[in-house]
């Protein structure tokens, strides 16, 4: 099975899902913590809207892992862009 | 615990319930006067959902509209020490800035400085400072200290609940049909009939923004407020990087326009939760509420020009919303020609949320008779009424 990284794991994938539905599978709910009261964030509304659950790929952050395609040897990371 | 017991009579009734029907209801209940809100929707579903939450003083020529800024500006401090902090109310400052001849707004300043506004010009350097991300082909900026802003939805919702512990009531979901006026033992009143029930009270608030003219319709009588639609981009969430309310000196200009095309001027600013909201386009097109992708196209553009590292920043989302629009320009605070007892404070435009406070204080001193913080006769709903008298 195809893997990406994530925070040292590898996330096992079929071809054609999200990062985020892969991440869900692999147990992985909460993908950041919030920005003010540091809460943990996941993905909420799945359609690329409310943008929960942006992480990080290979470096380039606010990736929206709800509609974003798992790829072979990505790294995933948490993303920390709006912090201070 | 007691149930609350749901009356349907009280001393004033406010259809509304954005942030200038709050103000109204805040101030009606410190006056004395037992009031109750009404919404056809829920609480800031309307215009003051759809803003930016300015509280300036900067964008207003001297007259009266200036005049009630300024005391509203102060007030919404006091408003925000009684309520508590609870909608991001911030003394942010402004910066007005011209790319090329700067003499149109150094001028505008000065008027403005002579009518009790603070603001002076900045140099390069203290612009650069304050503004570091700032393009550094802008040369010439005005400083407004005194420019505020808030988070609207916030403190539509929480100004509301003050005026609701010291005993205001809220009816929400409940649509105006008519408002009749009525006589008893008493004196005349108003019954404000409604989807959910009839209401009655002396005194009725048309706090009801871009449809106040509708309301009034209701009640036999007219207000020619439209609705002047914008557009607001959001960013993703940022470390600070944008510290004022940072405009293109333009903007004044469209404000004041009649004009019913479109015109956009930049304003950009950062919120305290991280993202930065950018306009402002105005047109007239009705209740359209469709998106224009050549407006969202206009203001990104002229928004990185003003903000380069804005080009590598994304944008969450869109949204636009309908400004109260008034024919002077000037808001319609005071009791209706035709309808004695109805009282309108709408037509805002896009200063509503600024304005509000000491709007929402002058209709309770006109309602009490108690002395008005401004002379009110510039506002009065009597300058588009005289002529349809009845």
């Amino acid at each position: 099975m195809k893997t990406f990284q994530f925070q040292n794991r590898s996330i096992p994938f079929n071809e054609g899902d999200s990062v985020g539905a892969a991440l869900l599978r692999a147990g992985i709910k909460s993908l950041r913590t919030s920005r003010i009261n540091g809460e943990p964030r996941a993905m909420m509304c799945g359609i690329g809207q409310c943008f929960d659950c942006v992480v990080t790929i290979d470096g380039k952050p606010l990736q929206r892992a709800c509609i974003t395609p798992a790829r072979e040897g990505a790294n995933v990371g948490i993303d920390e862009s709006s912090r201070s | 615990m007691a149930e609350k017991q749901l009356s349907n009579s009280a001393d004033v009734i406010v259809i509304g319930a954005g942030i200038v029907g709050a103000m109204c209801a805040y101030f009606s209940i410190k006056a004395g006067l037992r009031t109750l809100v009404i919404d056809r929707s829920t609480v800031a579903s309307g215009t003051t959902g759809a803003g930016e939450g300015n509280i300036m003083v900067s964008d207003k020529s001297p007259g009266p509209e200036l005049e009630l800024a300024l005391i509203s500006r102060d007030l919404w401090f006091e408003v925000g020490n009684d309520v508590g902090d609870s909608f991001e109310l911030v003394a942010k400052g402004g910066i007005a800035i011209a790319r090329h001849d700067p003499s149109s707004l150094f001028n505008f300043a000065q008027s403005q400085r002579d009518a009790g506004v603070d603001c002076r010009v900045i140099n390069r350097s203290e612009l650069y400072e304050r503004e570091p991300f700032i393009n550094r082909t802008i040369e010439h900026a005005v400083y407004y200290p005194q420019d505020g802003q808030c988070q609207p939805m916030l403190a539509a919702a929480n100004i509301l609940r003050h005026a609701r512990t010291a005993g205001a009531q809220l009816i929400p979901h409940s649509d105006v049909v008519r408002i009749e006026q009525m006589r008893s033992s008493t004196g005349s009143l108003l019954k404000v009939k409604t989807t959910t029930g009839d209401f009655v009270a002396p005194h009725v608030i048309n706090a009801s923004g871009t449809w106040a003219g509708e309301i009034a319709e209701r009640a036999g009588s007219s207000l020619p407020i439209m609705p002047r639609k914008g557009f607001i981009l959001v960013t993703a969430p940022l470390p600070p990087k944008i510290f004022h309310k940072v405009y293109d000196s333009d903007y004044v200009d469209n404000v004041a326009s009649s004009d019913a095309d479109l015109q956009t001027s930049t304003v950009v600013e950062g919120t305290k939760s991280g993202t930065i909201l950018i306009g402002a386009s105005r047109q007239r097109v009705g209740y359209n509420k469709n998106m224009d992708v050549s407006v969202i196209k206009k203001l990104a553009k002229q928004a990185t020009s003003l903000y380069p590292f804005l080009s590598e920043t994304q944008l969450l989302r869109v949204y636009n919303g309908f400004r109260p629009y008034s024919p002077d320009h000037l808001p319609v605070i005071g009791e209706d020609f035709n309808v004695p007892g109805l009282y309108h404070c709408a037509g805002h435009e896009g200063a509503g949320i600024g304005l509000s406070a000491a709007s929402g204080k002058l209709i309770a001193q006109l309602i009490t008779g108690s002395a008005p913080l401004v002379d009110p006769k510039p506002f009065s709903p009597h300058r588009f009424q005289m002529s349809l008298a009845k």
